[in-house]
This record gives structure tokens, C-alpha cells and sequence, in this order.
């Protein structure tokens, strides 16, 4: 197939400027696979242990089990990248930053998913000239508040529908205040949106393919790092400790939002882990739910490689703060 | 070169996953109901790849050198191989009882209504889910006077005492968590942790409380026992 093209290449480039490029990538790849066979050997006896192999197992189910999300989220967001005009947009939320922010974070019921895949979504919306406060608000609610997520909160509680209630009011409610916080305080130049010169005057076709793969081995590349992290924190904290606050009610609020974002679990499961943490309050359920999908290890990875260090490392723990306060606030009314 | 390693990058993490659906090891990982979305995600990361390869665009031998800064800073599609490494050649087995030990009982929210009777059979085969919860919540009323069959890993206890074992999982090893039920009676000699075994008896009065978690465990008082091979959905969902 590649060879249907070469009269239309143009010839004027001079080959050296690719030949300087370090004797490439292609051929490290069949280096680092051919290395990894011959160690396998090594590696399978260096491995053994059983905190070892539980870290592994942990590791690669967090990637495994994402992995369809982060597909879902990069092809839609290669579709708004590459077929989606700005206009539309523009024509869709409400010109006003202050209302294009919680009509953002309702938007986020029709994305059925989980938080990996949320990302590069948000990503391309910013790309795409949404405002990044209306952004985030999608960002961060369309992973807790979707239909599937709802349904698998509703079958994990039985006989406590309040739960799904208090879990969509308590998330819609902390994505909006984050996007009004990010409006009021956030700094452009924290914001770091990579440009995709490479998309710019490709056919729609060309610049789908190429935003696709580009947003894939991205978020897959920084979904590893996050996974890499979940599963040492998950093998390394002992939850002996976090049970040992289960009575206490301002700690144990506090010590379930912190094991959200140790187990980085996906928001479709994390109802079903809150329900068996029968000796905490409802309360502190609640906040493990609503920190869960949008504050965790595996998503400050993501969001670090989607909007750049500086942003990630003020964002994440402000959504903590907002998250566990709206999960308090909420949980006070109607638990 | 960078869209030729990310296709065939891509092309590693759809061949990988490819292979765990179709080789049944998914299940070491993630539930089976989430075979055909691996199926389908690897199918488009496949496309990707191949359309990647196959789109020489007209603009991309040009761009060679606007590029040649980007190729200095580290490109995260590498660290996809890491996973895709680990699953090749190392192949990490099923959660079982370091897992276990670590984390508490987890038995979820008591059922709303009554527990319904117990299907036929006798002696009839029960998820540990299914004893573990009829035992607690309904204090065994619906286990009376039934010999059970259950099977999952031994796990060992203070004291001397084993637990019969099984994982449960929602979608992924990540959100793993035990359901524990002490093993009294005819317990078989010399276990050891992680040892599948399939046994049969009937509902005992004892509970223990899991030391992690302060969750009661039931206990099975146990007349027969034989060692199983681990069945290869390990886990309950």
C-alpha cells in the first residue's frame, strides 16, 4: 500500500535531515523486544516473590481494564479533533464562561465510561477553544455522574437509592465549583495543551488516523505510569490502617477519600468496593465515590501528560479538598 | 520514525490483547464480561496501526526536521511496552492469598430482602459469596440441615486456623477483594497458602472476626476435602 504514493512525495528534502535523527526508534523497539526474550529467563526468577507477582498482577489489570476506555475517549477525541469544527462549540455552550461551566458538567451524563477515558476528551475540547474551566468540569463529572456508573452505584447499594442521588449531586456539585474556581483563579500559563502541529493541513481522514494514534500511545504511555503507581501504592499501604479510623467520623471521611486515590479504581467498580466498607459512615462511602473518579493516581498521571505538570499538581489536590467537601455537604442532607 | 514506533507499538498492545481474549488469561485479570470490549479495543488499536503504516502522507518526509527537537524529549509510547512485556513473558497469575491476608472480608452491604432457599441437590455446590452471606446475615437459617460444596485457596490464619478463599471482583484485580470462611472439622492436613481445594460439609455456628477489617467470617465444618486444580476463572463476580 505505501508504495501507490511515492510519485506524489515531493523529492525537494534532502534525506539528511531525517538521517541525523539517532539510529532509530524502529529499530531500539526490535533491540528492547529481543533484550526482553532473552532475559525472560532472568526476569521470571527475579519476579517470585508474592508481593512481587501481586504487583505485577495489579499493574497490568489496571491497564488491561482501561485500556477499552482509553480507546472510547481517544476516538472521540480524534473525532472532535479532526471532524468536529470549532464552531460548533462555540454555538453549543453558552458564550458566558460562568454558564458554559455547569452546562459542561451536566454534558457529562452522555459519556459512557470511566475517568481514563474522559481525558483526552477534555483535552481535545481545549484544543478545540472550549473554555478550560468548562472543560474541566466535563473532565471530572463525566466519569462519575454517566448512566453506567449511576446503575452499578444503584445495584451496590440495594435498598439505598439515595445513594446514586447523593453521588450525582455531590460530583455535579464539585465539578462545577472546580470549573468556577478554575475561572476564578486558574493561570492560562499553567495550562500546558500541546499543539498537534502534525494535524494541521491533513485531510480530515489523515488528521483522524494521526490524532488518534497520537492521543492513544499518549494516554496509554501516562495510563502505565498511573497504573505503575496505583499498584505499588496498593501492595505497599497496608489497609489495616485505614480500617483502623473507621469510627472516628472526620477521619474516616478523610482516610476513604485518600484510599480513592491509592486504589485508582474505575468509576463502574468503585461503588461495589464502597459497599463492602461496611464499617465506615455512609458519609465517608459517599466521598470515596465521589473522589475516586476524579482524583486518583492513575488520573494525576493522565492529566499531567494531557495538561502539563504545573497544572496537574495544583488541580488534583484542590479537587481533593472540593470533592471530600461536597461529598460532606451533600452526605449531611441526604444520608 | 516516531509514527512507525507508535504503529508498531500499537501494534504489540493489540496483538497482546488479542491473545489474553482469545488464550482465556484475561480472566487472571480483569471479569469476563470484559472480553469483547478487549476484543474490540484491540481490534481498533490494530486499525490504528494500519492505517498509520499505510498513510504516508506527502507531508510527513518534510516535517522530518520540525520534528528533530520532539525526538530529544522522552516519548511516553514507550512505556506501553511495559505492560505489554510483563503480560508476554512473565504472565503474572491470579490474586491469591498475599492479596487475601492483606485486605478484609468483604461480604457488601446485607441483601435487602430474605435470602431465598437453597437450590437442589445434595450435597449442593455454593459460591463462597453466596455461604459467606447466607451465614452471616441469615445466621445459616437457610443452610440448616444442607451438606454445601465449596472450593476456592487456602489462606492461613492466626492460630492455626485455615480459610477457604476466593477473590471477587468487579472489573479488574485492582478492585479485588476476599471472601474468607474458616475451615473447622475434618480440615485436611499439611496446606499450604494458595492450595485449591474443593470441600464439602455443612453450615457451622462459629464466626471469627477478620483482623483487618473487623468483618465476621463464617466457618464450614468440613467432612471432606480433596485438592483441586485452580479452575481457570479464579475469581467471583
Amino acid at each position: 500500500m505505501t508504495t501507490t504514493e511515492p510519485a506524489t512525495r515531493p523529492t525537494a528534502t534532502p534525506a539528511p535531515a531525517r538521517r541525523r535523527l539517532r539510529p532509530g526508534a524502529v529499530e531500539l523497539f526490535v533491540g528492547v523486544l529481543v533484550v526482553a526474550v532473552l532475559l525472560r529467563g532472568w526476569l521470571v526468577g527475579a519476579t517470585n516473590s508474592a508481593r512481587v507477582q501481586t504487583w505485577l498482577t495489579i499493574f497490568v489489570s489496571i491497564v488491561i481494564q482501561a485500556t477499552p476506555f482509553v480507546v472510547l475517549g481517544t476516538v472521540v477525541s480524534a473525532a472532535i479533533a479532526a471532524l468536529v469544527p470549532p464552531s460548533f462549540f462555540a454555538r453549543a455552550l453558552p458564550r458566558r464562561p460562568v454558564l458554559a461551566v455547569p452546562v459542561a458538567g451536566v454534558a457529562g451524563v452522555v459519556l459512557p465510561g470511566c475517568e481514563c477515558g474522559s481525558v483526552p476528551i477534555a483535552g481535545a475540547l481545549v484544543r478545540r477553544g472550549v473554555t478550560p474551566a468548562a472543560a474541566l468540569a466535563f473532565l471530572l463529572s463525566a466519569p462519575a455522574i454517566n448512566p453506567v456508573v449511576l446503575v452499578a452505584t444503584f445495584v451496590a447499594f440495594p435498598g439505598r437509592p439515595q445513594m446514586v442521588v447523593a453521588r450525582l449531586v455531590a460530583s455535579l456539585a464539585a465539578s462545577v465549583v472546580m470549573g468556577w474556581l478554575w475561572l476564578r483563579l486558574g493561570r492560562t500559563e499553567w495550562l500546558r495543551v500541546p499543539d498537534r502541529p502534525e494535524l494541521a493541513g491533513l485531510g480530515k481522514g489523515a488528521a483522524f488516523v494521526a490524532a488518534c494514534r497520537t492521543d492513544l500511545v499518549q494516554a496509554g504511555g501516562y495510563l502505565v505510569i498511573g497504573g505503575f503507581t496505583a499498584a505499588t501504592l496498593n501492595v505497599a499501604v497496608p489497609q489495616k490502617l485505614l480500617h483502623a479510623v473507621g469510627g472516628q467520623p472526620v477521619l474516616s471521611v478523610l482516610a476513604l477519600g485518600f484510599l480513592a486515590v491509592v486504589l485508582s479504581i474505575c468509576s463502574e467498580a468503585d461503588a461495589f468496593v464502597a459497599a463492602s466498607l461496611t464499617q465506615f459512615s455512609l458519609t465517608a462511602r459517599l466521598a470515596f465515590l465521589v473522589v475516586g473518579p476524579m482524583v486518583d493516581a492513575k488520573l494525576f498521571a493522565m492529566q499531567a501528560g494531557a495538561f502539563g505538570r504545573r497544572f496537574a499538581v495544583r488541580f488534583a489536590p484542590a479537587t481533593f479538598v472540593v470533592a471530600v467537601l461536597a461529598a460532606v455537604a451533600v452526605g449531611a442532607v441526604l444520608l | 520514525m516516531r509514527r512507525e514506533l507508535h504503529a508498531l507499538i500499537l501494534t504489540l498492545v493489540g496483538g497482546t490483547l488479542l491473545k489474553l481474549a482469545f488464550t482465556g488469561d484475561y480472566a487472571r485479570y480483569v471479569k469476563p464480561g470484559v472480553r469483547p470490549l478487549l476484543v474490540a479495543a484491540a481490534v481498533v488499536v490494530l486499525a490504528i496501526a494500519a492505517a498509520t503504516l499505510r498513510r504516508r502522507d506527502r507531508r510527513d518526509h518534510a516535517d522530518g526536521d520540525g520534528h528533530a527537537h520532539r525526538h530529544s524529549r522522552f516519548d511516553v509510547a514507550w512505556l506501553l511496552l511495559l505492560p505489554m512485556l510483563v503480560l508476554l513473558l512473565l504472565a503474572p497469575p491470579a490474586l491469591g492469598s498475599f492479596s487475601a491476608a492483606r485486605s478484609g472480608t468483604a461480604l457488601g452491604a446485607a441483601p435487602a430482602s430474605d435470602q431465598p432457599p437453597l437450590p437442589e441437590g445434595d450435597p449442593v455446590r455454593l459460591s463462597m459469596m453466596d455461604y459467606a452471606s447466607r451465614a452471616v446475615y441469615d445466621n445459616g437459617r437457610s443452610l440448616a440441615g444442607r451438606h454445601l460444596t465449596l472450593s476456592g485457596f487456602v489462606l492461613p490464619g492466626d492460630g492455626g486456623t485455615w480459610y477457604l478463599t476466593r477473590m471477587v471482583i468487579t472489573c479488574c484485580a485492582a478492585d479485588a477483594q476476599p471472601i474468607k470462611v474458616g475451615l473447622t472439622g475434618t480440615v485436611p492436613g499439611r496446606l499450604k497458602a494458595n492450595d485449591w481445594i474443593q470441600v464439602t460439609g455443612s453450615y457451622a455456628t462459629r464466626k471469627d472476626r477478620d483482623p483487618v477489617n473487623q468483618e465476621p467470617i463464617p466457618y464450614l465444618s468440613v467432612e471432606s476435602s480433596t485438592p483441586i486444580p485452580a479452575p481457570a476463572r479464579q475469581y467471583e463476580s
